[in-house]
């Protein structure tokens, strides 16, 4: 234990005085969480949409007039040719083409009436996005013409309400800051601690050290214990800045997270200590810390989620911790659970985070044999 | 009352890395207090063999005994009896003079008193009480040396292995460095220490000449140039490692 | 001319010698694209429903299996009331909640009509409004086809998603992917290096040597121009042989438009490394500053029409975002450098700009 206590001040000592490390280690996940969340969205702002109306009546009118009004489209352009617009997807001037065939106004009276959407799917999430848009205000103008044309109007049979809960206003900061963050503090974090165990290895420290009665446990918690304090550190400073400039939610109980975190980075860590166990220069552990930050970040289920990916995948995601703290802290901080909520993502960090543990200490031998 | 014991035995001591033999069974003793050469070619197997004897590389057959604890059995026993200066002195750089020796003083267990009376009395012999809290970085090659050194001894092991200590200083502090270990020595600590200047080797009490993983000449300066009707320790060196070049 | 060659031959054994970092550096990018490319798709394939039904009649339980019928949801849980709803939400073991009032069949005769609610875990807002979109669909259908619905005005929208009409994920994601990984290793590789080369003190010899600090950068950055170009083409192949990825335009126009991206992120690794002062600090601000921007702001997993006005703008900084536009167009719509010019032009640029900074920060008085 007193040993220790001079690794770990040796350890801090070093962190501390590195003034260019220390500023990126805690600065730059916080500035990047303020300026990155903002893009974590899928609302499109504004759909430019470009309109071939060839019916050019009072309904079809109406139905651009409809589009433009809802706020979330504005005109493009429109012609009387397709070749014009499809010109216009190529460009990326218009995102969407809307088509309204001749005849609209006469078909609608009498049954079902076409519309053509030509989508520029090259971005595929804008794509996806516009159509529900399009598709409620299409929705909407149905309802509209229904109660304007008394002989046609129907009493809706069900009158169907969507709740949606635990993001009511589908708000996507609420969603993604406290994810962005943990991510952002992983990746720093895990690069760090392995860079700095190979760095001992490089410069020839670490075989001095292995060469004194120190226990490779005293040696892995002297690496450790820092960085696990400043990320913790780190974490509580974001999301006091994420509640103050986004104002994301706090349902649950915040402890629950923190404590939750503080398993979870334990874990980060370790891999970050495994991962240096494997290599033999800096360089090297760059590389794999990033290679292994990019897993992390693509089936973390922060971007994508993991519901769409194909068994055999969700079954890959379940080993990313990354994965698992963020599902917990959504559950805590935006559904409001509690402990039993909890319980099982909680467990599997547990779980990973011995395993991790004894491969990188049974990795991490003193003496080579 | 038992005979003193020796310092360092080796019996047939072997590493081997998949078809390569990097020490061929070298056997050898050390007896307390004694400065020993451990000396020989680039490759030829010193560092292999020290860092077996330091308990950082398990010997793949054989066997050795460092301060009284079979290396291949009880390393984490020999580690808390011996001091060790690698090649690349391993000081941390960012840290002082005085968190060094605070830093390995403490990790071999000594109390808070003991460590304070320690760094004094270290600082005031290498005259480095000025610099105490500057940084590693700042100092200039030879005090780097002297100060690992002193740091390797400050827990008093019974043995130290240096590895390769002198190199890329000027004669004069090499001087002073061979003045420090003559002086450990003559408090009872065991010297051993490998180095490819030849004429450092004259200062020890004994030496052994590594050549291909083999022991090849063993005693002392004396004995060795007599062995091979040597001027120096180096015509003698030369002559094992390249027999067609002798006349 | 010679002195620059014989530097990057130098350079390239220096690369050669260190076989696992060579290996990673090869391996990892098309290792990545093969499991993204495998795992990340961002189509709903199940939603986990319940069921809270008081008192089941023909038409509730008509409803129901109409959700069954399809292949898409799933009927996890059957309740009578909705007081455990939220928990069974919070424990994340349904999607969504179909909640049936009393009487729903009785009511459907009645001149009211029925109330039907559906609550959906809306944690998620993009999956949880694509949900509600099935939801309805499953509802509006089953609504038509119990007679009532021929009377009402219907607007039935065809749609066609130009370019990638099955909304491919892979499709999107392959061009971002490239983008991502080619910038990090790329300036991760290049900062290394030349760091490296500061850090042990040999730069200074090298700027005192007469060869100009220009050809000293080129000579230690180039040979890892050909190591990006390899990975390119090994993703490429990857993407189209083992997904299918399409490459409507030219190829040769992707492979000169990737190799731009490739001296674009080395310039940028150049940079990084003038501005640090030690080699740990060129490789993480390579990585920290590079990988969550570029997998943020580039538009390859969220829309950059998506973003607020300000951050637009900072996106247009990020070398990747330009890239992706370019590849999205010469891959997915085929298109020539008619279309693409203003984003070459601007890579092109931005490249110049990294350039002349590290120049001007590398400049013979070493300070």
């Amino acid at each position: 234990m007193r040993i220790l206590g001079f690794i770990l001040r040796k350890e801090f000592k070093q962190i501390f005085r590195d003034r260019a490390m220390l500023r990126m280690l805690i600065a730059m996940p916080v500035i990047q969480l303020v300026i990155l969340s903002s893009a974590a969205t899928f609302e499109v702002r504004q759909g430019r949409a470009w309109f071939v109306d060839l019916d050019q009546s009072t309904v079809s009118r109406g139905l651009v007039q409809k589009v433009l009004a809802s706020g979330r489209f504005v005109a493009a352009g429109s012609s009387l040719t397709m070749t014009e617009a499809n010109d216009a997807l190529l460009g990326r001037k218009a995102g969407v083409v809307v088509r309204i065939p001749r005849d609209f106004e006469r078909d609608l009276a009498v049954g079902p009436a076409e519309v053509q959407l030509v989508f520029d799917a090259e971005d595929g999430a804008a794509a996806g996005v516009l159509q529900s848009y399009l598709a409620a205000i299409l929705r909407d103008y149905e309802t509209e013409l229904g109660r304007r044309i008394p002989s046609r109007v129907t009493p809706a049979d069900v009158h169907v309400r969507f709740r949606g809960w635990f993001n009511p206003l589908l708000d996507y900061n609420d969603y993604m800051v406290p994810g962005i963050l943990v991510l952002l503090v992983t990746i720093i974090a895990m690069s760090i601690t392995a860079m700095n165990i190979v760095r001992e290895k490089e410069i020839g420290t670490l075989e001095q050290l292995n060469v004194t009665p120190i226990t490779r446990g005293q040696f892995i918690a002297g690496k450790l214990i820092p960085f696990w304090l400043i990320s913790l550190f780190d974490l509580a400073l974001g999301l006091v800045v994420a509640r103050v400039v986004y104002g994301i939610p706090l349902e649950g109980s915040l402890w629950l997270v923190f404590a939750s975190a503080v398993l979870y980075l334990l874990v980060a860590l370790g891999i970050g200590l495994w991962i240096s166990t494997l290599v033999e220069t800096q360089q090297q552990a760059m590389f794999i810390a990033f290679a292994v930050n990019m897993v992390y970040l693509l089936m973390s289920g922060l971007f994508t989620p993991i519901s769409s990916m194909p068994h055999w995948a969700q079954i890959c995601a379940q080993l990313s911790p990354g994965k698992h703290f963020i599902e917990i802290m959504r559950t805590v901080l935006i559904r409001g659970g509690g402990i039993e909520a909890i319980a099982m993502p909680v467990a599997v960090l547990a779980v990973y985070g011995t395993v991790v543990f004894t491969l990188a200490v049974r990795q991490y031998s003193k003496t080579t044999t | 009352m038992s005979t003193p014991r020796k310092a360092v035995v080796a019996r047939d001591l072997t590493r081997r890395f998949g078809d390569f033999t990097a020490v061929d069974a070298i056997s050898f003793e050390v007896a307390q207090g004694e400065v020993f050469g451990f000396l020989g070619a680039n490759g030829a197997g010193k560092t292999t063999a020290i860092r077996m004897l330091t308990g950082l590389l398990g010997p793949t057959s054989g066997s050795a005994e460092v301060a009284g604890h079979d290396v291949g059995r009880e390393p984490e026993l020999v580690k808390r009896a011996i001091g060790y200066m690698s090649q690349r002195f391993s000081l941390y750089e960012d840290l002082t003079v005085r968190e060094n020796i605070t830093l390995f003083a403490g990790i071999y267990g000594l109390s808070d008193l003991e460590i304070r009376r320690r760094t004094e009395d270290l600082l005031e012999r290498l005259q480095l009480g000025p610099q105490a809290g500057s940084l590693v970085r700042s100092l200039p090659l030879g005090w780097r040396q002297k100060l690992a050194f002193s740091v390797a001894l400050v827990h008093g092991p019974a043995v130290v292995f240096l590895d390769e200590p002198t190199g890329g200083v000027d004669p004069i502090t090499r001087r002073q460095f061979w003045e420090m270990i003559y002086q450990a020595a003559a408090e009872g600590t065991t010297v051993f220490v490998t180095t490819h200047y030849m004429d450092e080797a004259e200062y020890c009490d004994r030496l052994s000449i590594m050549v291909d993983g083999r022991i090849a000449a063993i005693g002392t300066p004396a004995e060795v140039k007599r062995e091979f009707d040597a001027e120096s320790i180096e015509d003698a060196f030369v002559q094992l490692v390249r027999p067609e070049a002798t006349p | 001319m010679r002195e620059l060659l014989g530097f990057m031959t130098k350079e390239f054994h220096h690369i050669l010698r260190d076989r696992r970092t060579l290996a990673i550096l090869l391996l990892l990018p098309v290792a990545q694209v093969l499991l993204f490319g495998f795992a990340v798709r961002t189509d709903i394939r199940e939603i986990r429903l319940a069921v809270v039904d008081p008192s089941p009649d023909t038409a509730t339980i008509d409803l129901q299996s109409r959700f069954q019928g399809t292949d898409l949801f799933h009927l996890v849980r059957h309740e009578t009331h909705t007081a455990g709803l939220q928990d069974l939400f919070q424990r994340r073991l349904i999607d969504m909640a179909l909640v049936f009032p009393v009487d729903f069949g009785a009511s459907l005769d009645r001149a009211g009509g029925a109330d039907l609610l559906v609550i959906t875990d809306t944690t998620d807002p993009n999956t949880g409004s694509a949900r509600q979109t099935y939801a309805r669909n499953v509802i509006d259908r089953w609504t038509r086809e119990r007679g009532q619905a021929s009377g009402s005005v219907r607007i039935v929208p065809q749609v066609r998603m130009d370019f990638n009409p099955t909304l491919e994920s892979v499709n999107l994601f392959v061009p971002g992917l490239i983008a991502v990984l080619l910038t990090v290793v790329s300036a991760l590789m290049s900062a290394i290096t030349l760091s490296r080369e500061k850090e042990t003190g040999t730069l200074e010899v090298l700027l005192v040597s007469p060869l100009r600090p220009w050809q000293i950068i080129s000579g230690k950055v180039l040979p890892y121009l050909a190591l990006g170009f390899l990975n390119v083409v090994s993703v490429l192949v990857a993407a189209r042989v083992v997904f299918g990825v399409p490459i409507r335009g030219s190829i040769v126009l992707l492979l000169a438009e990737c190799l731009l991206f490739i001296v674009t992120s080395l310039a940028l690794g150049v940079l990084m490394a003038a501005v640090t002062g030690s080699q740990r600090t060129a490789m993480i601000g390579a990585i920290m500053g590079l990988m969550m921007p570029t997998v943020l702001l580039s538009g390859m997993i969220f829309p950059v029409s998506s973003m607020p006005g300000w951050l637009q703008v900072v996106s247009h900084g990020v070398p990747g975002k330009w890239f992706l536009l370019i590849s999205r167009g010469i891959m997915l719509k085929g298109v020539g450098i008619e279309y693409l010019w203003r984003e070459t032009a601007i890579l092109a640029g931005m490249t110049l700009v990294f350039l002349g900074a590290a120049l001007r920060a590398f400049s013979p008085r070493l300070d």
